[in-house]
């Protein structure tokens, strides 16, 4: 753990409350990246990072130590995350016959020519994040740290609280659930 | 179409694009002012909300106890004679083998 971070921990668990204000300061950019891979509204956003650093304080006095202040903080924003996704869950399954213009217009080439549908494009951004949304809280959870932020299996389980099985299960089911989005996706925009 | 690739293609899609790091304007500040305005944790508190919650389904048990020990059938007659049946039940061995000496 950076010194400065046990300093400032130290003396707000001595009573020093002002002394957290420089950690939210300093770590808060790294729960905002966070917190935006699974709120899309900049207000839930927020709400997300604010129940983090509120849950901190609380739970300072069991930080140990051991581990950077960050991992620690990162675990609180993950399970934090998934508690919002698990609240948020509803009116997840949408058709996908709306897409926008240039959504449609990237998976035409796409199927046209699979190599040339760039995967830089906007619009290929747009519509992994709607293949996101439609995911379930846990799989949605689990591709992300997996496959957006290629983090290990083990990584997973300590971010989760999960055990190491249960995230190689819930990664197996994630992959398929999201095939079966993707081929309902293809079912709507061309059938 | 093919899945898989459509998959692997918008998996990088979504790697391309990290998400930002801005925070909002003197967030700090605000994080600050709600915890100074957040219910202090305190256990003496706690555990007499947690005792007078307790409180009502206590008193509902208690009544429904009560209501059915008045209210249940008569148990079949018992001998009234604690001291009588004691005696049986100790003297049972002694008495039933004849061998009564005293």
């Amino acid at each position: 753990m950076e010194s400065r971070d046990a300093e400032l921990i130290a003396a707000v668990l001595q009573g020093d409350a002002a002394s957290f204000e420089p950690l939210v300061e300093k770590h808060s950019p790294r729960l905002f990246a966070t917190a935006r891979r699974y709120a899309r509204r900049e207000d839930e956003v927020q709400d997300i990072v604010q129940e983090v650093w509120l849950k901190a304080y609380q739970k300072l006095a069991s930080f140990r130590g051991e581990a950077p202040f960050e991992h620690w903080l990162m675990r609180l924003a993950v399970r934090t995350s998934f508690d919002f996704l698990r609240r948020h869950q509803r009116n997840r399954e949408s058709s996908f016959s709306e897409l926008s213009e240039p959504e449609a217009d990237w998976l035409d080439r796409f199927v046209a020519e699979p190599e040339a549908a760039p995967e830089d494009a906007e619009a290929a951004r747009l519509l992994i994040n709607r293949v996101l949304a439609e995911l379930s809280p846990p799989a949605r959870l689990v591709i992300t740290l997996l496959e957006l932020e290629d983090r290990s299996v083990k990584e997973i389980a300590r971010l989760t609280g999960w055990s190491v099985p249960l995230v190689k299960v819930r990664a197996f089911r994630a992959r398929a659930e999201m095939r079966k989005i993707l081929a309902r996706l293809a079912r709507d925009k061309y059938l | 179409m093919k899945i898989n690739e459509l998959e692997r293609k918008l998996i990088a899609a979504a790697r391309a694009q990290a998400p930002s790091e801005a925070v909002p304007y003197a967030f700090e500040k605000r994080v600050m002012g709600r915890l100074s305005s957040a219910p202090v944790f305190d256990p003496l508190a706690d555990w007499s909300s947690a005792l007078w919650r307790a409180a009502a389904p206590c008193v509902a048990v208690a009544l429904v106890l009560g209501v059915w020990s008045a209210f249940r059938p008569e148990a079949a007659p018992a001998s009234n004679d604690f001291a009588q049946q004691l005696d049986s039940v100790l003297l049972g061995g002694i008495t039933q083998d004849g061998n009564n000496t005293w």
